[in-house]
């Protein structure tokens, strides 16, 4: 479903991705892992289409991105690192304006979409308070919601559970374990246990470079007997 | 082209959504009926019923509203973050660019239109040429979008709104002065005279004067109309590099 092949970005004389490949497929749950400033959320821009990748292809479903932008991103759900979002904006006001834009023209489906939004992310009891005064793990809600309005086949996700409260991020999970069946997902996240909870492939990236590709049962298996943490440090031990 | 619509709406009603819109508002209506009342503006002491007095200040009271009203629409996206949330929804470049351009556009047109009690006053103290009122008008739109133009592209270079704002004004008094002949003197001194008037050409003055006589020159239209092509599309060629 999502195919990156040999992606490269360097921001001035700083080779931020170089050369990461690696495929997802539907029912899968990547998780994208790596240390502060490995690469992740670059990776993710040229995957969505805010980054022109410099060499290497991101493809969906066969489109390259760079050659048919717009078809890419109709299928692709994405939640941008710390979840952006506009302000002055209520939850409702918001996601209203994400469902137009996403082609739900006629009012009935629209509001059915972004009721259904509100529904799966518990933002009920916000839906009619600005973004801007809401706490930082709604925001992310918001963020998340706003990412499977339209039901995506392929969803990215860069750090969904950051600010989220335990019951939260437990939900969070459970709802991106539920959906994954016919979706392909990829998350980058900090919390190696959410790897062992959901993911269904593992991948690491360092300084730019994959150094792991495999399940996490195979991850595990580089070092038995050896917290999962350990065995991070031992792999991006170049990057710190 | 169909996505220009929900951008269009979120920004336009994103002035009112902060207080920025009434307080832009207000402000637009007080300087420029205080310009026209002052003893510069002389709207008494013409002694005759028309605009004229009110809209001589126009291209100069553009030169700050405008990068005013235009310097967040990128900037302010870039800062927030909200430009990656952008372009990744399935629109493309151009319809973002029109869509914001044409809802800050909108809005200038409010403002410049909320001024029409200003016409009626004339209407009641004497027989104002309506012809001459509506020309105006349109001209004034019209210079709008192209001031417009030029600040939308300057905010899509910085994601600061200040020095969005400096940049904007500074490239909008670049086309204001051009048409000023102590200026375009000097220029007929540096350049032969054929480049100096085709220099003065490009002036906002130049081409808003003929609508307050009450005429529309097609050449008038072309000019304000290219030059927002020109910026817009610039204004697209700075996004995506
Ligand atoms: N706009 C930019 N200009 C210059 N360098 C950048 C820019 N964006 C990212 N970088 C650099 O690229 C590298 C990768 O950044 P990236 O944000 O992809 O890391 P990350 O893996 O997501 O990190 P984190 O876990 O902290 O989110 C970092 O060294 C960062 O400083
Ligand atoms: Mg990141």
């Amino acid at each position: 479903m999502i195919e990156v092949k040999g992606l490269v970005k360097t921001y001035g004389a700083k080779r931020a991705v170089d050369g990461v490949s690696f495929t997802v497929r539907r029912g899968d749950i990547l998780g994208f892992l790596g240390p502060n400033g490995a690469g992740k959320s670059t990776t993710m821009k040229m995957i969505t289409g805010f980054l022109r990748p410099d060499a290497g292809t991101a493809t969906v479903d066969g489109i390259d991105v760079t050659a048919d932008p717009v078809t890419v991103k109709r299928k692709l759900g994405y939640l941008p690192e710390s979840a952006p979002a506009y302000p002055e904006m209520t939850v409702e006001e918001f996601l209203h304006f994400i469902a137009e834009v996403r082609g739900f023209k006629s009012g009935d489906t629209r509001n059915a979409q972004v009721d259904r939004a509100i529904t799966l992310t518990h933002l009920a009891p916000v839906r009619a308070q600005t973004i801007e005064t809401l706490s930082k793990g709604f925001k992310q809600r918001v963020g998340f919601a706003q990412a499977l309005l339209h039901d995506p086949p392929a969803l990215v996700l860069d750090e969904p559970t950051d600010g989220l409260d335990p019951n939260q991020k437990n939900e969070v999970r459970t709802l991106i374990k539920s959906m994954a069946t016919e979706k392909a997902v990829i998350l980058s996240t900090h919390i190696l246990e959410e790897v062992d909870a959901i993911c269904t492939r593992v991948i690491i990236i360092s300084r730019g470079k994959l150094v792991a590709d495999e399940t996490p049962a195979q991850l595990r298996s580089r070092q038995p007997g050896a917290r999962l943490d350990e065995i991070f440090r031992s792999l991006t031990r170049g990057d710190i | 082209m169909r996505q220009i619509s929900p951008v269009f709406k979120r920004e336009f009603l994103g002035y009112f959504r902060s207080p920025v819109a009434y307080v832009f508002l207000i402000g637009f209506l007080l300087i420029s009926v205080s310009l026209a009342f002052s003893r510069y503006g002389g709207f008494f002491r013409a002694g005759i019923a028309g605009m004229e007095s009110y809209f001589t200040f126009f291209p100069w009271l553009f030169l700050f509203i405008v990068p005013a009203a235009g310097m967040r629409l990128w900037s302010e996206e870039k800062r927030s973050g909200t430009v990656e949330l952008l372009f990744t929804l399935p629109i493309t470049t151009l319809e973002a660019v029109l869509g914001k351009f044409l809802a800050g556009w909108a809005f200038l047109a409010m403002a410049i239109l909320l001024s029409f009690p200003m016409a009626i006053t004339v209407a009641y103290l004497g027989d104002p040429d309506w012809g001459v009122v509506v020309t105006t008008y349109f001209g004034a739109i019209l210079m709008a979008g192209g001031y417009l133009g030029v600040c939308a592209l300057m905010s899509a270079l910085t994601k600061n709104q200040v020095i969005s704002f400096v940049l904007s004004i500074g490239a909008c008094a670049v086309l204001l002065f051009l048409g000023f002949s102590s200026f375009t003197d000097t220029l007929e001194g540096w350049f032969p005279v054929f480049v100096a008037d085709a220099l003065s050409n490009f002036s906002f003055i130049t081409h808003f004067d003929a609508f307050t006589k009450g005429i529309i020159d097609p050449k008038d239209v072309v000019f304000f109309l290219s030059l927002m092509a020109f910026t817009l599309f610039l204004n697209v060629v700075a996004l995506e590099r």
